[in-house]
């Protein structure tokens, strides 16, 4: 027997329901009811966009019978959800848009396959598909075109953006894991909002391929979770090259991420399992910017990693307040690209009035992007137009360089670099939805590192103002993943923050 | 330097976007306000910096690839085109452009 036989199967995570799996007390298929009739008591979060029990037990019956021939893989038969954005064959994919409404991918996404049942994948169960920002252009999750999400811990606060269904479900125990894409910030902040732990890897670590596009020089997908090993257990099996569909995936092996952090746990917790690391806090990130209530929350945690035998180092990164302005010309710029292909001819909305072929895209476009879209493109359009190029887009990249080389500098002097997620705990809905420049504000921690292309984890650090969840940011170098992943393990071995569960009822 | 309607209209019609006169207005003064805070970016003294398209330019040891343009996938003519909002014997229908 494994020791969770007492649990609710939605208390366990993933690791721990691959392991009553794989024990045999419970069935993928008991567990994938377990969570469809959750999913149905808890609809009021908005966290799903798309359920079909038809399709996930199907799936669960496909993991039972590999598990009965004998066949054990860490995460065979365990459920998990997608954010709306990773196109999926047997679930409609919205992205958040009314523009993609009812729209089915003939194809998976890379991530997907390479999590599912099919071949070659892991062996998960899909549950559905999660709501998010519309085309991932948010903070709250307000911009998507369904319906907003709740925040499980208060739910008349954000979740978070832009994979704000994603950490809802997470955090409120709908399911064991899911995945999110972070182009500036959207794994980490909601997670960081919701009291869960994600990671964004470095940028091509995860393949692309079949992600609604939001700005390609920036989008990357990454786990979200309830632990450092969770997301460790599905980012094993969602990175690697994808030589053939997506060019800038990153041609290094696939790594197991995991099996260092199994290991630390079988050895128990030494003294100072983090003696020797170099922890870097960035004197941007503490500034009057941030509200005292996180700052607690984030220094208490530091102060648990100098327990565990870590060095607290001053770093600078002079250019963190322009990191907004760069992005936000930036991002808008690549979206404005990539969303021009939704003309209302090969897939998408089409108006149901027009005089010809122009009005036919202009009437479409409008009615089938929501506002926040609209504006992007709108300022992605104008800075890349004639006269603007070079002031804006331009500037704005040679800027992107000095912001990634100050990096470089900041990591002649730590290990990983540590601060605060997001400025201030979760909001209220509709509190910021008329004013763009607050959000966009708001991402001052997590633009830096995605414009750098580093990889960034968000792990439950306590609590702030209103009982609400704290994350702490971990920023690690070029494809340390894994060294973020082992230092959010010691430290979640050695605490509860992410145990901590929010009361929710259906 | 303020941005001005006709502006916010050349830049929509770029876009193959159709605003409302109070989408337009409200475009005007929200994009006005964005661009307050991207005229911090002239402070950066960017003399001789080379312009950063993409993070893979910095990962040194990884070069961005081109495959062989040979068709991989199966043809799903079908499944791709069930989303289409019209379509007639496999082809995608457009309103008339050549008179």
């Amino acid at each position: 027997m494994t020791s969770f036989a007492n649990l609710d199967l939605h208390d366990l995570g993933v690791a721990q329901l691959a392991a009553t799996l794989a024990a045999g007390e419970v069935s993928s298929v008991e567990v994938t009811q377990h969570f469809l009739a959750r999913i149905g008591q808890m609809g009021s979060l908005g966290a799903f966009l798309a359920t079909d029990p038809d399709v996930s037990l199907a799936q669960a019956r496909a993991a039972d019978s590999r598990l009965a021939l004998g066949e054990r893989s860490p995460l065979l038969g365990v459920p998990l959800a997608h954010k709306d954005v990773f196109v999926t064959r047997d679930f409609p994919t919205t992205a958040g848009s009314k523009m993609l409404e009812n729209y089915r991918s003939p194809f998976d996404a890379t991530v997907v396959s390479r999590l599912g049942i099919g071949p070659g994948g892991a062996g998960m169960v899909t549950l559905g598909k999660l709501n998010c920002d519309e085309f991932a252009m948010g903070s709250g999750n307000e911009n998507s075109a369904y319906r907003p999400v709740q925040n499980p811990w208060d739910t008349s606060r954000v979740p978070g953006g832009s994979s704000g269904g994603s950490a809802a479900a997470v955090a409120a125990r709908l399911v064991p894991a899911a995945t999110g894409t972070d182009t500036g910030g959207s794994i980490r902040q909601p997670a960081s909002l919701t009291g869960i732990t994600g990671i964004k890897p470095t940028y091509g670590r995860c393949s692309r391929y079949g992600m609604v596009a939001f700005a390609s020089s920036l989008d990357q997908a990454g786990p979200m979770a309830r632990s450092a090993l969770d997301c460790a257990l599905l980012l094993s099996a969602m990175a690697g090259p994808d030589p053939d569909r997506d060019s800038t995936s990153l041609d290094l092996p696939a790594v197991d991420y995991a099996t260092d952090l199994i290991a630390a746990e079988a050895s128990g917790i030494s003294a100072k399992p983090l003696k020797g690391l170099k922890i870097g806090l960035p004197t941007q990130f503490f500034g009057a910017g941030c509200a005292p209530d996180v700052l607690a929350a984030v220094r208490a945690a530091l102060g648990e990693f100098e327990t565990l035998g870590a060095t607290l180092v001053d770093v600078s990164l002079p250019l963190t307040e322009l990191s907004i302005p760069v992005y936000y010309v930036i991002a808008p710029a690549e979206a404005s690209s990539n969303l021009s292909r939704f003309d209302g001819v090969r897939y998408g909305h089409r108006a149901a009035h027009y005089t010809d072929l122009n009005d036919m895209y202009r009437k479409s476009r409008s009615e089938g992007f929501g506002v926040e879209a609209k504006r992007r493109i709108m300022i992605g359009t104008y800075v890349l137009s004639h006269g603007y190029y070079d002031a804006y887009y331009l500037k704005a990249q040679k800027i992107r360089r000095l912001i990634a080389q100050d990096f470089q500098t900041a990591f002649t002097q730590c290990d990983i670099i540590a601060g605060p997620v997001s400025p201030t705990v979760a909001w209220q809905i509709g509190e910021k939805s008329n004013d763009p420049v607050a959000n966009y504000l708001a991402d001052i921690y997590t633009l830096s590192s995605s414009l750098a292309g580093l990889p960034g984890m968000s792990i439950p650090a306590g609590f702030g103002a209103h009982g609400m969840p704290v994350g702490l940011q971990l920023i690690g170098n070029y494809f340390r993943e894994a060294q973020l992943l082992g230092v959010a393990h010691r430290f979640q071995m050695a605490t509860d923050w992410h145990q901590k569960t929010p009361e929710v009822s259906g | 330097m303020a941005l001005t309607s006709q502006d916010i209209a050349r830049v929509a019609n770029l876009a193959r976007l159709e605003l409302r006169p109070e989408e337009t207005e409200r475009t005007l003064s929200q994009l006005n306000g964005f661009f307050v805070l991207v005229a911090q970016m002239e402070a950066v003294d960017t003399e001789g910096v080379e312009p950063l398209a993409h993070p893979a330019a910095l990962l040194g040891e990884v070069a961005l690839r081109l495959r062989d343009d040979i068709a991989s996938e199966a043809n799903q003519r079908e499944a791709s085109q069930a989303s289409a909002p019209a379509v007639e014997r496999g082809l995608f229908l457009v309103p008339k452009v050549i008179e």
